[in-house]
Formats: C-alpha cells, sequence, structure tokens
C-alpha cells in the first residue's frame, strides 16, 4: 500500500507493507533510528514520538494509520538554533544515562507539558507511566520535565 | 585544591558537578543503538525457541519453514553441532569437582527450559524471518520439569543425566567451625530467619542484539553485540566459534543498559558468528521484550538460611549462613560465581568475630541465572538486614541501635573480616545517624504511634538497612584463590595529540554510566586542559583491544585508576622534554593550569601544549626520548573497594488494600571520593528504584510447568515514575587506600541496600498486627493476606 505523510517536516510517500508497523516504517524503511523500541507490548514508551502534536507509541500504531498525519520523531525536535528545551532540561538535570528511553521520554515529556503547563511533580509523575526508564529512577527526569513546564 | 589529604592532589576538575558528554547524541537520536545499525545484505535470524521447560526433541521438520517466501535457510542444533568448536563458555568454575553441563547454542536433542533454542530460521528480512518460524514444527516428549530449588536438590528428576546429580557444587567457607558451633552453643540469642529471592528479570530497556559481519577477502569478521563486555566476549567468541582471535573484533555499540544480564557469551552471538562464516553475508538478530523473558539470564534466586548468635546486650557472636542458590538449566559465564560474591558479606558490616558459610547450587528447569546489579551482594545484605531486626525486637532494642552496637568500629579499619577479606575502609555511624536526620527519624517514629494508638488503619513503617559491599572486582591473585577464570586488572592508554588535545583509551567499556565524562575529568584535572579537549575511545576491541570491561562497580576504581595513572605517566615524560625546554631538572618543575615552571622561577615557564608539539616534531628531545606523548598502564589493585551507607524507607500500607506506598526515602551512601557527583547521585536514584522493585513488584513468575508468566512488561513491573518518589539524598567520604583516587564504586550500592530498607519498613509497618514476617514483593495480594495469616484468618 501506498501511504503519505510527513516526518521532521519533510513529506514522505512510500510503499508499505499493510502489517508493518509504524515504528519499523520509520526506523527501517526512513532511516530514522532515533526511535527505540523496547517492547512488544506497547508498554515501556521507547518509541513515543508526536503525532500531530500529540505523543503516541508508535509500536501500537501500523504505517497506514499514519496516512497523512504529521509527526515529529527525536531527530526533528532539535531547532536551528540548538536542542529544544525539553532536550537540554534532560541534559541539565542529568535525566538520562543509557538514553535508550530517552528519545521517548522526552517527547513524552514535550507532549504533557504542552497539554498540561501547570502539572506538579507528582502529575509529571503520573503522566509518565506509560514510559519506562530502567536508569535514573525518574527522579531527574521529573526534575526535568517540571523545569520546562515552568 | 585537595580533596582529601590521604590521596591525590587535584586542580578542582575531579569532585565537581559536570554535564555529560555523552549527552547530546543520545537526546537527539544521533546514538547508534544494536538495532540501529545499517548492515546492507544482511539476513535475519529468528529463533525458534522451545515451549516446554524439559522435553526430549522426537523431531523437527522444517520443511514448511523453508517453502516460506523470504527464509534463505533453517538450521536444527544436529545441522550446527559439528561447527562449533565448544560450548557456551563457564568462567568460574568455583570448584574443581563442579557439575556443568554442556550448553550449546542450539539444544542437541533435548531441552532444559523454556526459550532453549531448537532451531534457526535465516530469512530475508525481520518480518520474513518470523514467518519462516511459524513454519518450523517441532515433536516434543514432555519431560517432567523442576522448578523448584527444594525439588531439584531431591534429584528425583535429573536434569543433565549424564552429570547424575542437579547439584552443581557446594561450597563452604568455614574458618573456624568448632568456633562457630561454640558461638552458637553459649549464645544467649539465637536467631534463626529464612529468606526466599524471588527471580527477577533484569529488563534493560533496550533488549540483547548481535550481528556478524564476515569480510569476504581475508576471513575477518565483526561480531557487533549490546554486549557490557566486548573484550571477554572476543576471547570467548573466539574459543567457541572457532575463530582466531586476531581474526575477530568485537563492537558493542552505544549499549541501552545491561545491570549484568549483557555480562554473558549467548547463543545469539555464536549463533551469528557461525551463519555469517558459512553465509558470508552480515547476520543479525534482535531480541524480543517477550524472548528476553525467557532467553536472557535472571537474577537472585537464592532460598537462604541465616542463624545470627548474640550476648545478652544483642552484640553478635557467630553469623552462619545456608545458601541454596539456582542456578537454571545451564551455566552462563559466570553463573556459578554469583553466590560466592555474596559469600564474603553475610555478616554485612558488623563486627562479627566467627562465621560459617555454605552453598549448595541446584540446576532446574528454568533460564540461566547470573550477575544482576549487585550480584551476590544484594542478597547476602537482605538476609542479615533483615536478621538484625529480628534480632532488635528480641533483644528489645531499636534497629537503629542494634546496628550502632554492632558497627565494625572505625579504629578496627583495615579490618580482618572473619570471611578473610581485609575491608580497606569505613566510618559507618556517621551515614546512619544521618539518614536518620534525613528521616526525621523521631518524628516519624512518634507519628507511627499515634496512628496505632488512634487505630488508623493506614499503617506506617520505618526501615534501616546499612550495607557494605565489595566492589572493583579486582584483584587478579584474590579472583584465583576463587577459581575464577580471568583475572581483574584493566588497561588504559593516555596520548597527548600534537595540538594538546588528549585521548584516552579504556578497557572499561560503559553502557550508561558516563565513563566518556568521568575519564575526561580525571584527566582534565592532571593535564590542566579542558575535559571537553579529551576523546574517550571505548567498546571496540580494534581501538581498545586490551580490557576486562564494566561490572561489579570495578570501572572508576580500576579502570579510572589506570587511567590517572598513565595519565602521571604521560606528565613524567612531558616534564623531561619541558626540563630540556627549559634547560631546568625535571625535578624541579611542577604542571599546573597545563603549564610546567620551574618551581621559584617565576617566568621560566612551558606550556604543556608547547611540549607535545616538540614531542610529536621530535626535532631536539632529549637524548634516548622516544617521539610523542603517550602511556599505558595495566592496573591490577591489591584489594576490592568497600563502600557502604545507610538508608532508610518510610512506607505507608493501606490495610484493607494491602497497597504499600514508599512515602519518604533516605539513602547515605560513601563511596570514597567523588569525580562527578552528579554522575554518582544518578546512580544512586536508579539503583535505589530498581532494589525497590524487588521488595514490591517484580517477580519472575512461573507455572508449575516451567511456564514464564511474567514474559512481557505489563505482567512483570518495572516501575515505573507513578510508583517511585523524589528520594533524599547525601553522602559521606571515606577515602579508599588501595588506589590513588581514593574511589570505591557505587553503581550498585543503591539496589544492595534498598530491597531490605523497604522490606524492614513493611514489616515494621505491620508489627503491632502480628505480622513478624513478609515475602518478597509485597504485592497487595500477598499483604493483605499475610495480614489475615497473622490475625488467625486464611492465609
Amino acid at each position: 500500500m501506498q501511504i503519505s505523510l510527513t516526518i521532521n517536516g519533510t513529506e514522505y510517500c512510500e510503499e508499505v507493507e499493510p502489517r508493518t508497523l509504524l515504528v519499523h516504517f520509520i526506523r527501517d524503511q526512513l532511516g530514522l533510528t532515533g526511535t527505540n523500541i523496547g517492547c512488544d507490548t506497547s508498554s515501556c514508551g521507547a518509541c513515543t514520538i508526536l503525532v500531530d502534536g500529540q505523543s503516541a507509541k508508535s509500536c501500537n500504531l501500523l504505517a497506514v494509520q499514519a496516512e497523512g498525519s504529521e509527526i515529529t520523531t527525536i531527530e526533528g525536535l532539535a531547532g536551528e538554533d540548538g536542542l529544544h528545551p525539553m532536550q537540554q532540561a534532560f541534559h541539565e538535570c542529568h535525566a538520562l544515562q543509557c538514553g535508550y528511553c530517552t528519545p521517548g521520554m522526552v517527547l513524552a515529556s514535550v507532549s504533557l507539558v504542552e497539554e498540561y503547563p501547570d502539572l506538579d511533580g507528582q502529575g509529571v509523575r503520573e503522566g509518565l507511566e506509560g514510559n519506562l526508564c530502567r536508569c535514573t529512577g525518574y527522579q531527574n527526569i521529573v526534575k526535568a520535565v517540571l523545569s520546562v513546564g515552568k | 585544591m585537595t580533596v582529601t589529604d590521604d590521596t591525590v592532589t587535584t586542580s578542582g576538575i575531579i569532585g565537581q558537578p559536570r554535564l555529560r558528554k555523552e549527552d547530546p547524541a543520545l537526546l537527539t537520536g544521533e546514538a547508534k543503538f544494536m538495532d540501529d545499525l545499517a548492515l546492507p545484505g544482511a539476513l535475519w535470524v529468528h529463533c525458534v525457541r522451545s515451549p516446554h521447560a524439559h522435553a526430549t526433541i522426537v523431531s523437527i521438520d522444517t520443511s514448511a519453514a523453508l517453502a516460506t517466501e523470504g527464509v534463505e535457510a533453517v538450521y536444527t542444533g544436529a545441522d550446527l553441532a559439528d561447527l562449533w568448536e565448544a560450548p557456551l563458555p563457564c568462567a568460574w568454575p568455583v570448584t574443581d569437582d563442579m557439575k556443568s553441563p554442556d550448553y550449546w547454542p542450539v539444544a542437541q536433542g533435548k531441552v532444559c527450559h523454556v526459550g532453549d533454542i531448537v532451531a534457526v530460521v535465516v530469512a530475508s528480512s525481520r518480518y520474513t524471518s518470523a514467518d519462516g518460524a511459524e513454519g518450523v514444527v517441532v515433536d516434543y516428549e514432555v519431560l517432567p520439569a523442576v522448578i523448584s530449588i527444594e525439588d531439584a536438590v531431591t534429584d528425583e528428576v535429573v536434569i543433565h543425566e549424564g552429570l547424575g546429580s542437579n547439584v552443581s557444587y557446594e561450597w563452604p567457607l568455614i574458618p573456624d567451625p568448632e568456633g562457630v558451633e561454640a558461638a552458637f552453643a553459649n549464645a544467649t540469642h539465637h536467631i534463626t530467619e529464612t529468606y526466599v529471592h524471588q527471580r527477577l528479570i533484569p529488563a534493560p530497556m533496550e533488549p540483547r542484539g548481535v550481528a556478524a559481519v564476515p569480510s569476504p577477502h581475508n576471513g575477518d569478521m565483526i561480531l557487533y553485540s549490546s554486549t557490557q563486555i566486548p573484550h571477554i566476549l572476543k576471547v570467548m567468541a573466539a574459543l567457541t566459534a572457532g575463530i582466531p582471535e586476531h581474526k575477530l573484533r568485537v563492537i558493542a555499540p552505544a549499549v541501552g543498559g545491561g545491570f549484568g544480564c549483557k555480562l554473558g557469551v549467548y547463543p545469539e552471538e555464536i549463533i551469528c558468528l557461525t551463519l555469517a562464516l558459512r553465509h558470508g553475508v552480515p547476520i543479525r538478530w534482535t531480541e524480543g521484550r517477550t524472548e528476553a523473558a525467557t532467553a536472557t539470564i535472571q537474577g537472585r534466586a537464592q532460598r537462604q538460611t541465616i542463624e545470627l548468635a548474640a550476648d545478652e546486650n544483642g552484640k553478635l557472636l557467630a553469623v552462619r549462613a545456608t545458601l541454596l542458590a539456582d542456578m537454571g538449566a545451564y551455566l552462563q559465564l559466570i553463573t556459578p560465581g554469583v553466590p560466592l560474591l555474596g559469600a564474603f558479606l553475610f555478616h554485612g558490616l558488623y563486627d562479627v568475630p566467627l562465621y560459617s558459610f555454605t552453598c549448595k547450587s541446584v540446576f532446574t528447569n528454568l533460564t540461566p541465572t547470573d550477575a544482576y546489579r549487585g550480584a551476590g551482594r544484594p542478597e547476602a545484605t537482605y538476609a542479615i538486614e533483615r536478621a538484625m531486626d529480628v534480632l532488635a525486637l528480641e533483644v528489645g532494642v531499636g534497629p537503629d541501635e542494634i546496628r550502632s552496637l554492632n558497627f565494625i568500629p572505625t579504629e578496627k579499619f583495615p579490618y580482618d573480616s572473619p570471611a578473610g577479606l581485609v575491608f580497606d575502609s569505613g566510618d559507618y555511624q556517621p551515614a546512619l545517624d544521618r539518614a536518620k536526620e534525613l528521616i526525621n527519624w523521631e518524628d516519624r517514629r512518634a507519628e507511627q504511634a499515634e496512628r496505632r494508638a488512634t487505630g488508623s488503619k493506614t499503617h506506617l513503617g520505618l526501615g534501616i538497612s546499612t550495607y557494605v559491599e565489595m566492589c572493583g572486582l579486582a584483584p587478579s591473585r584474590v579472583l584465583a584463590s576463587l577459581n575464577y577464570g580471568a583475572g581483574g586488572w584493566e588497561s588504559a592508554t593516555v596520548r597527548i595529540l600534537p595540538t594538546c588535545k588528549v585521548q584516552v583509551v579504556t578497557g572499561a567499556t560503559p553502557h550508561g554510566q558516563g565513563h566518556e565524562t568521568a575519564w575526561s575529568m580525571i584527566v582534565a584535572d592532571r593535564l590542566g586542559v579542558d575535559p571537553d579537549d579529551v576523546e574517550v575511545l571505548h567498546s571496540d576491541t580494534a581501538i581498545s583491544p586490551l580490557g576486562l570491561d564494566t561490572y561489579g562497580s570495578r570501572s572508576l576504581s580500576v579502570g579510572g585508576t589506570a587511567i590517572w595513572m598513565a595519565t602521571e605517566k604521560v606528565v613524567e615524560k612531558a616534564s623531561l622534554i619541558a626540563a630540556h625546554m627549559l634547560e631546568a631538572n625535571a625535578d624541579d618543575l611542577e604542571l599546573a593550569n597545563g603549564v610546567f615552571s620551574v618551581k621559584g622561577t617565576p617566568g621560566a615557564e612551558v606550556p604543556l601544549a608547547g611540549v607535545a608539539f616538540a614531542a610529536f616534531t621530535a626535532h631536539d628531545l632529549p637524548d634516548g626520548l622516544e617521539p610523542n606523548l603517550q602511556a599505558e598502564v595495566t592496573w591490577d589493585p591489591p584489594n576490592f573497594t568497600f563502600p557502604f551507607g545507610a538508608h532508610i524507607a518510610l512506607v505507608e500500607i493501606d490495610e484493607e488494600t494491602g497497597e504499600v506506598e514508599i512515602i519518604d526515602y533516605a539513602a547515605v551512601d560513601d563511596c570514597g571520593n567523588q569525580i562527578n557527583p552528579m554522575i554518582v547521585e544518578g546512580q544512586v536514584h536508579g539503583g535505589i528504584v530498581q532494589g525497590i522493585g524487588q521488595a514490591l513488584w517484580e517477580e519472575a513468575v512461573y507455572d508449575e510447568d516451567g511456564q514464564c508468566r511474567s514474559t512481557n512488561l505489563g505482567d512483570y513491573l518495572v516501575p515505573s515514575a507513578a510508583e517511585t518518589i523524589d528520594m533524599k539524598l547525601d553522602h559521606t567520604v571515606t577515602p579508599s587506600p588501595t588506589n590513588p583516587l581514593g574511589v570505591k564504586g557505587i553503581g550498585e550500592a543503591g539496589t544492595i541496600a534498598s530491597t531490605p530498607a523497604v522490606m524492614n519498613a513493611v514489616v515494621d509497618a505491620l508489627r503491632h498486627l502480628g505480622v513478624t514476617e513478609m515475602a518478597m514483593p509485597a504485592s497487595p495480594m500477598r499483604v493483605r493476606r499475610t495480614i489475615e495469616a497473622a490475625q488467625g484468618g486464611v492465609s
């Protein structure tokens, strides 16, 4: 099947197998490997991207379902003048260690702060429940997200 | 600035929080993890795995798989057996008569755990390899499965018939058997407790992955793997797959967490190597999360009995630990050694004159176990710290008081432990005092009493865990005495380039710990250069040929020390050149802020950059001196290091639902001098949450047939942000005298300390309801049932 969509500002028109997961399409077909795969049950959130501005787990969608949508992956988040404020906050708060969950965690956080700019620490924690990190213990991630939210 | 009087003088970079140079690539998606590598022309492997825990393979029909579109080949164990030089290695035969079954990458006639590989499908893509696997039909004759340690020791069903028993080895450490017996006979208090460490799934966020890439011309092979141990893997894979060591290059790309489970030589690594040799094209495999639950090693899985003998005041007279350890179906790289890592620490940080440890390790029809964050030390700490609370109750003193009474006194360091080690340095009471302050111990105790008095159904519990751990797995001679199959040194090369930028080559391979930043700080501090001007090379055996990698919190105290020493050697050589340039005596020179100057002679100076360029041009060097500035050091430390600390958890338990909530947590850790406190803090945070996971949520659940019922992250509960809280951290600094940096190690401390702290808090919260013990994980259902049992209801 043929799908058309925009990823990080670039329009793509691609042929895909109907069964292709969106995450595999992005990673394997387009070579945007910043989006990681951490599980096969949509539990970990490593593959989180923004679809039309809202966070979504790209392992939980078929590529064909993204027809016509506007997608941001981690490769498209930084601007010409440097890291996105959320990326910068993660850096400054030491909110990553191995970095595998980081692209998904950052994008989920961008979406969370966009939707709920006034969240407190517990709100951030609940908002990020779908994104697992095994390294940081979350404390610095919460700190980073709060620093951007304010 | 001086870090301490005991160790090196530093220029102030060491000890400062400094943002990580690793971060930008990881934050932008630029970093290349295993599955991100583009390998044109690669074929994909899909492993067909046993659905049974114990079965004989009657037949395998691969015809349908071979007919599947995209499938290039299908191999069974029989097809590949002749291609391997040796079974998968176990590098730690702890006793000379240890029983060890052959562990072949693909099963030979029989499967011994769910997830054991029975066939391999090679196809053009990830999807078609999975399609092919659907067509592999295996006829099994199912055998009775041995699931529990208790069943295993009976030998009613022997898993590996040729070995004659399920017991792999028995290992005693009893320096004074009569003394221990006498101590228990004469003790006022004799505590006996039994604890079970459930099986844990390490669950790094990146599952494992492998790719083997052959050179079509000269037989060279690159093995990419998401491994913690590229150097050890290289040696072991060469021996197993039958590839000459100099023809094999191992590269670990960015590795998305390890926690010990990537410290192995796995079937898939050998399979990809073997098939790349056969097909002459890159062969790759990526693990799925569900696969990871049965194909990657698991942790803990021990049943321990600990006995304490104490006098009337609660002063310990002897500690006796007896361990039954579940090895799983086969011995992975260091499986048998894990219990030994705990064997030296069941007496904790207490001044105990007499000690006895015995361990029996058995095979079961479950996934192999191996090192998981802390490896042996969390198990030991759990036993002694839980038992100390029981002793405190029996003696009638507080859990803090029983610990203070028994701490090894500071003046006894270096301390000869009853298990035969020498603890390097320690000062335990200040850590406990500070942790009590952070948690508001007295106020919380009062609040707990008030809730009990008012009949509240929401109970508060305070749990202490003090710990000492054995880090810096190194001293080669000590490891030899434990039959470990390798040394424990680490290598480093420091090279000053012509433009005075610096290159560091390390054998301590990182997987998220921030080595590039920390190593840059060590070198920059000494040379007076900017840490950003230091390049750290690692994780590729062609670039860093010598190393023993990262595990057991050894990187800094062994690898970091090697880097410091190599830097010193470079400075020594540079000072000879600087002296030559200044027409001075090298002994009169000092290097500060990147400039060599003659002490007491203002203006007589030359920058390091000038010396570096002179070393490069080599136009005018002192007679006999080789050009260029570089030095290599291989450091084999004289002893382990012994970090310590005190953690206190405050939990609240809803009696109606059984839910345990952590509401406050204080941790005071002492890892000696800190290179980068920001990194230390991050390691402690993550470690604590990982240990809390074991206490409250995590468990590899098996049914009676040996089926894992927690094979995904929906069923296996890795803590999320919502379950965890902000922790209160502080530290004390007691430098290690065993290395010039005075460092000890921190990566596993949080995990070691937090599990017993939380479980002690859980029992403390429910004690007034008659609860005396709680098994892990303290899930709501288990908590409810334990309360009901304590109150005479159904259990």
